[in-house]
């Protein structure tokens, strides 16, 4: 155990609680009188939906938020965590979901960061480096710590991110959502690493929705449920189908119908797609699809392996460097995004605030945006308010879009209504194919219910559809053939029966799976 | 072309290459102190007029260089300290705050001059610094009367570039500066203070500002006049792009415009039938096409124009 002591001075912590949080945030109520407790030794595992108030709770207990109420106390004793420096000097360490790096710097430089050093004003950066290497060794995070941070993986940043907080002796660990961006092996070596933990005696909360992991990973599981605390209870008492129920305040099973449906011909194929992605390199190395009518394609695949460039190809936002697209048997490579949306495309964007409406225009404005030159909506160089009032109102009702009115500015819709708006305005066009990307990322279990129904409903009317989405269970429950993208190349396409996990997971790790089309 | 290629043209071309940098150096060397740290100081004009001025009256009051000096470091670090105010603390939009500290900074430097100096026929002048000869090294042809026969303030700009280097590359403050500058998010969960950290970047970035308007009144010069700084804070805004962000490059940026500049001045002399008008633009038309070819490649500070605050 000599290495240990020489690698890092942990901050012993038995305890952590939380007693009667609540916060406030305007119009908000996003922590009512929360209790929570964690021990060295254990993982305690907070279960919720977008909106439950586990990262306010969290951010509460890292000093980012002061609660309105309720006290916090570490061994016992009551303390007042006024910053993350407060929350650090009590043994206390938070691994964010959106990684806290600085991309140009090095692995050693992140971790260095505000530290104070051995040489004083002078950078020890080597002395940390070797620290970094002991703490590696024993927590099973390989790592590089000359490698500058924009060239590791996902994976690898996460390593950093955990690294940062273990070095300066955090033995609580609170975890938010960190399986979200990894490839299923890469859980797998994520898992392993925090049983190491637990047996060297840190206490871990773990943040999540993913009711298989908490399961399986967890010593208690507290849930919340919009802003309140719903129950804690040890895992022996827990089962999935409770944790749901719990979560979602209803009985509630994930499942979309998915009647059998007559195809018809290719209307959407990709040859040989290739294209430059924002940073300048090549991020799409010759992408190969045919989608048929009637048909919902699900490209999975882990972030930023060129999904989003691949979108943008198909409607007409990105030029391809080469490659065609057909769409009906017509090569519409280069068309303008106005042409490819009067031939009957139709896109929901990844970025539903930025490229999919404009926040600050109202909710008809936002419901015509792309047919607003067209009669009913325009008489010559004239807009028909008429027509678009009546128009907008009836979509708001058929999509069950919750707006005060249809000139509010949709800034101030939730993240659901929005989506619902865009959807709403994508679907009453009656598009033939339909690209839709991350449709449901962020959503609520209902709205995003709501959003898959959509979308299966358009594939019984024979539209062709392909789905972008890091939800595997999405993929699974809606597509007919599933493609998996890594590194801007097809590694694979199964049909939905033949998909598992396991093949998914693989192909979405790089690699590249025989497949028969 | 037998004029241009004479001993004495070439020697005071480079010594007036090297005098005509200091200003840009300086300037440039704050700016990187503060878009390093995630601020744009569009108020570097201001703050480099109230360096100028404040310099000048200082010795013009006290018959002390030194004093001058003090004045103007001090003063273009309370004039960073409003930009601060504005942009940090406040949170207001840098282009706007920037522009509104040049227009204070300028307006209230003409004032207090006014105040002083009142309004005379002829201006006062002040004893400016004295040349200093590095013994030895100076007799060297060419290179020592252009770089070892110059003002102190010289010598201490071309030292303070390594000094600027050292501090933002090889302490804990500068990695500090440059997370600020890059995702002042993960410097906030790392315990690093964003708004002092910008503060004092700002401060220390104004104080450099000041010091290079200081040089154009107590050193280039030995008067201050109205339109003294004449741009050169604009200047200093695209030599940080030509420089990428790095001190090495801020060098090489600033003597390259200076020696275009201070060639220009000398081109009249040569008798040519052209307007002198164009070749004061000469240095600007060279800058923007400069800026062209190298700004396509620029890497921003990630965070530069962001304003941080935790809770939103």
């Amino acid at each position: 155990m000599t290495t240990d002591q020489t690698a890092i001075n942990l901050i012993k912590v038995d305890s952590l609680e939380a007693r009667g949080i609540v916060k406030r945030f305007p119009g908000v109520l996003a922590n009512d009188h929360i209790d929570f407790e964690v021990h060295a030794g254990e993982v305690h595992s907070l279960l919720g939906e977008n909106g439950a108030g586990k990262s306010t709770l969290m951010k509460i207990l890292y000093g980012m938020y002061q609660p309105d109420e309720g006290e916090i106390l570490v061994n016992g004793k009551v303390v007042r965590i006024r910053s993350p420096l407060d929350a650090m000097s009590h043994g206390i360490g938070m691994v964010h979901q959106h990684f806290m790096l600085v991309p140009t710097l090095t692995v050693t430089e992140n971790i260095a960061l505000g530290l104070p050093s051995s040489r004083k004003v002078l950078l020890d950066l080597d002395v940390v480096a070797r620290r970094i290497e002991e703490l590696a060794a024993i927590y099973h995070l390989q790592i590089n710590p000359k490698a500058p941070v924009w060239q590791l993986s996902v994976g690898e940043q996460q390593r950093v991110e955990i690294l940062k907080v273990l070095y300066r002796g955090a033995s609580v660990l609170i975890l938010d959502e960190p399986t979200a961006v990894l490839t299923p092996q890469e859980v797998d070596g994520l898992f392993k690493t925090l049983h190491k933990m637990v047996a060297q005696g840190h206490a871990l909360v773990f943040i999540s929705h993913k009711l298989w992991e908490v399961m399986a990973l967890s010593n208690r599981v507290t849930v919340l449920h919009t802003g309140r605390m719903v129950g804690e209870l040890p895992i022996e008492e827990a089962d999935e189908r409770k944790l749901a129920s719990m979560m979602v305040g209803r009985d509630f099973l994930m499942r979309v119908d998915h009647p059998e449906v007559e195809m018809g011909e290719v209307h959407l194929e990709l040859k040989g797609i290739r294209a430059l992605g924002e940073s300048g390199l090549e991020s799409l190395k010759g992408v190969d699809l045919r989608i048929r009518s009637g048909e919902i394609l699900g490209l999975a695949g882990v972030s930023g392996n060129g999904q989003r460039d691949l979108a943008e190809v198909i409607a007409g936002l990105r030029p391809p460097t080469a490659g065609e697209v057909f769409m009906e048997g017509v090569d519409v490579t280069g068309w303008t995004p106005a042409k490819l949306l009067e031939h009957g495309l139709s896109y929901i964007p990844e970025a539903r605030m930025v490229d999919g409406t404009v926040g600050d225009f109202s909710v008809s404005e936002n419901l015509i945006m792309k047919d607003h030159t067209y009669p009913p909506y325009a008489d010559g160089i004239f807009m028909n308010f008429k027509n678009i009032a009546k128009e907008s109102k009836r979509l708001v009702e058929t999509f069950d879009i919750k707006t005060p009115s249809i000139a509010t500015p949709i800034k101030n819709l939730s993240g659901g209504n929005i989506q619902k708006l865009i959807l709403a305005r994508e679907i009453s066009r009656g598009p033939r194919v339909l690209v839709a990307a991350q449709p449901t990322r962020g959503l609520d279990i209902r709205a995003t219910e709501y959003v898959r129904r959509r979308i299966t409903e358009q594939r019984e009317k024979g539209v062709t559809t392909l789905l972008i989405s890091e939800d595997l269970d999405e993929i699974l429950s809606l597509s007919d053939r599933i493609a998996v993208i890594f590194e801007g190349e097809i590694m694979g396409v199964v049909d939905r029966d033949d998909a598992t996990f396991e093949n998914l997971g693989l192909m979405m790790g790089g690699r590249k799976m025989e497949t028969e089309e | 072309m037998d004029q241009i290629l004479t001993y004495t043209f070439i020697a005071g071309l480079l010594a007036a290459t090297i005098r005509m940098s200091i200003p840009l150096i300086f300037g440039t060397l704050g700016e990187l102190f503060n878009e390093r740290s995630g601020v744009l100081n569009l108020g570097i004009e201001g703050i480099m007029t109230l360096g100028a001025m404040a310099a000048f009256v200082g010795t013009y009051l006290t018959g002390s260089l030194l004093v001058g000096v003090i004045a103007a470091i001090v003063c273009g670090m309370i004039l960073s300290i409003l930009m601060a105010f504005l942009t940090v603390t406040l949170g207001l939009s840098q282009h706007v705050s920037g522009i509104g500290v040049t227009f204070f900074g300028t307006g209230v430097s003409y004032y207090i001059y006014r105040l002083i100096v009142g309004t005379p026929k002829v201006p006062p002048i002040v004893d400016p610094f004295q040349v200093i000869r590095i013994p030895i090294l100076s007799d060297i042809p060419l290179i020592g009367e252009a770089f070892f026969s110059q003002y102190l303030l010289v010598y201490i700009a071309f030292l303070s570039i390594p000094a600027a280097y050292w501090v933002l590359f090889k302490t804990s403050l500068g990695l500090k500066i440059r997370t600020c500058g890059e995702n002042p998010a993960a410097a906030d969960t790392m315990g690093v203070n964003v708004s002092g950290t910008r503060y004092l970047s700002l401060i220390i970035g104004g104080g450099l500002i000041g010091l290079g308007g200081a040089f154009l009144t107590i050193a280039q010069n030995n008067m201050f006049t109205f339109g003294t700084v004449a741009g050169r804070g604009w200047v200093c805004i695209a030599l940080i792009v030509f420089a990428n962000w790095k001190p090495g490059k801020v060098l090489l940026g600033a003597l390259l415009f200076s020696l275009i500049d201070a060639f220009q001045l000398r081109l009249p002399m040569l008798g040519l039938h052209i307007p002198y008008q164009i070749f004061l633009m000469l240095p600007y038309l060279i800058t923007i096409v400069m800026l062209v070819l190298v700004a396509r490649k620029a890497s921003y500070p990630a965070a530069m124009l962001k304003s941080y605050s935790r809770e939103e």
